[in-house]
């Protein structure tokens, strides 16, 4: 017999979907099908079932041997190269819970450690933007409900959230928005004919990097000032053509994502595509967000934001915290030399950081926390192998537009598993015994 | 003498990359999802190379292994795309340009056939990698 779990929230990305259903055995011990989820949801599910899974924390040594050891000795090889560290980086805080996430940070305020989430290769481009020009946005329902103007600029969720476009953004009919896809236009810019452009009314098959000139040509077009004959490889025609396309609905959003932060001039493409925002709304209602990727990226933001005031690039080596982009960002530390430990909870950068970075983690005392086997805990000297957050433990997440959702337990993690919270909290005792804090 | 083009680089997420990752970065799908280079089929002439083709891509910043597709979501002349992750993160720009961000999109690289050479696993080219044994 099995019973069916519903209302699940699916820890994947951040479009956090929270209309699952799982099927588990009467014991509540194993997940024996996934319904709703996209194909990535329903594999991180199944995943969590892997007979190969490894369930206890391991060691290796310079040969790259492996050897298992205890949950108490990896609190103790933890602790200590922490609280031996000067300048320990903690990077990662994007797949897990907030109350980890709380308790996290409070080990980096005892240690005087750099906190960095993975925000700093996806969207940390975006949050500089936001301090420099603001914001206007809005949650996702108001887009189910309202939205007639859908622009996906750099983004492909049809790949990256699935279900984004059926869920908020296409197809849902909302109380504005009764036709669903009929009711709305879609445009999408990007330099690929992707999945997602596809489905666009218009598609602008931008160069890939000029995005900054684009969105200045938008603002150009909405005044009806004069453009070259074309801008960033499209003709000035289809541009004017767009711009009125935007100005004629009655709300608009633009949903952006990695193709403009992570272009060349980064930071400076999310102040004019807020800029772009800011200007449509003398013609009528629009919003922004960033598609953001972690399930709950936007959470350690959020709790950062609230305990620091800082929602990346956290620095708190000097007993206070600072934040400048450039110096207290994870990559450039590890490039320049500037940490002597590396703590990784939630996150791979083993797999998703340039390989320099990555050279240098394993040239350092290194400890990854992960259910997984990935590149990261492959150059790190210690695994910590957990329960799986939103599949065997619960825990509060926060969507893309700044929802808090609270994840729920499907099942039981393997026997003698601990989840992030109860290792965290267990390191911070430790470290707070040596620090004699 | 073997061909070589040059492609502007981008990388980014995929649902094969996203379902192999989830299903264990360990196993050989995760390789057969982004140990690839996605090639305009325009681009594939001028290299002189068969579809599924291993080729090498170099930048300025390292070199790597990967199997040369025809691009499932193009057509995008000039362009490559890799899927992120440790493939692509050999050869992509590390500079931040003092924002904390990577130049992931848009890296000048050379691609050249390389039929002999193998495509490692995640794992394997990692730890191979940081040994300096690559």
């Amino acid at each position: 017999m099995a019973k069916l779990v519903t209302d699940v929230v699916c820890p994947f990305c951040g479009t956090l979907c929270d209309d699952l259903e799982v099927s588990v055995t009467d014991d509540g011990k194993k997940i024996l099908d996934v319904y709703n989820a996209c194909a990535i949801g329903a594999e991180k599910f199944l995943h969590s079932q892997a007979s190969d899974r490894i369930t206890r924390p391991r060691m290796q040594d310079e040969d790259g041997n492996w050897k298992d050891v205890s949950y108490d000795e990896a609190v103790e090889y933890t602790a200590k190269i922490l609280a031996d560290a000067k300048k320990p980086l903690m990077y990662g805080w994007s797949s897990t819970n907030c109350e980890s996430q709380a308790v996290g940070t409070q080990i980096g305020e005892v240690t005087g450690a750099i906190m960095d989430n993975t925000a700093t290769v996806c969207h940390g481009t975006t949050l500089i933007a936001v301090q420099d020009v603001g914001i206007p946005s809005c949650t996702l329902g108001e887009v189910v409900n309202r939205a007639d103007r859908i622009v996906f600029w750099g983004c492909n969720p049809a790949h990256a959230h699935p279900r984004h476009m059926s869920r908020y953004s296409i197809y849902p009919r909302g109380f504005f928005t009764g036709k669903g896809q009929k009711s709305r236009k879609l445009v999408v810019i990007d330099p690929r004919c992707t999945d997602t452009s596809k489905l666009a009314d218009y598609h602008l098959q931008i160069e890939q990097g000029r995005d900054y000139e684009l969105f200045d040509a938008f603002r150009v077009a909405f005044k009806g000032e004069k453009l070259p004959d074309t801008v960033a490889g499209i003709p000035k025609k289809t541009i004017y053509e767009v711009a009125e396309t935007m100005k004629s609905g009655r709300f608009g959003i633009i949903f952006f994502g990695m193709g403009v932060t992570q272009s060349l001039s980064k930071n400076h493409n999310i102040d004019a595509a807020i800029s772009v925002t800011r200007d449509l709304n003398d013609y009528s209602k629009w919003s922004i967000m960033p598609m953001r990727g972690h399930y709950n990226v936007t959470g350690s933001g959020e709790v950062w934001g609230w305990l620091h005031g800082f929602p990346f690039a956290l620095d708190l080596s000097r007993g206070f915290a600072r934040y400048n982009p450039g110096d207290t960002t994870s990559n450039d530390l590890l490039r320049r030399d500037e940490v002597d430990a590396v703590f990784v909870l939630g996150s791979d950068p083993g797999a998703h950081f340039p390989f320099g970075s990555v050279k240098k983690i394993w040239g350092l005392p290194s400890v990854c926390i992960d259910p997984h086997i990935t590149p990261t805990s492959a150059v790190c000297k210690l695994h910590v192998p957990v329960a799986f957050v939103g599949v065997e433990t619960g825990g509060c997440a926060y969507r893309m537009d700044n929802v808090p959702i609270e994840c729920r337990k499907v099942v039981e993690p393997p026997e003698g598993m601990l989840t992030d919270e109860e290792f965290l909290k267990k390191v911070l005792t430790r470290v707070k015994e040596l620090k004699g804090a | 003498m073997v061909p070589k083009i040059k492609l502007n680089l981008i990388s980014g997420r995929t649902i094969q990359q996203g379902v192999s990752m989830e299903g264990g970065k360990e196993k050989p799908a995760y390789r057969n999802a982004c140990g690839i280079i996605e090639i305009d089929p325009a681009d594939f002439k001028k290299l002189g190379a068969w579809r599924n083709t291993n080729v090498r891509v170099t930048s300025t910043f390292g070199s790597v292994v990967v199997k040369a597709i025809e691009a499932t979501q193009g057509p995008h002349p000039g362009l490559g795309w890799i899927p992120m992750g440790p493939w692509a993160n050999q050869v992509i720009n590390p500079n931040t340009y003092s924002t904390g961000m990577p130049t992931f999109k848009g890296t000048p690289v050379d691609v050249e056939a390389a039929s002999d050479e193998e495509v490692l696993d995640s794992i394997t080219l990692i730890t191979r990698a940081v040994r300096g044994e690559l």
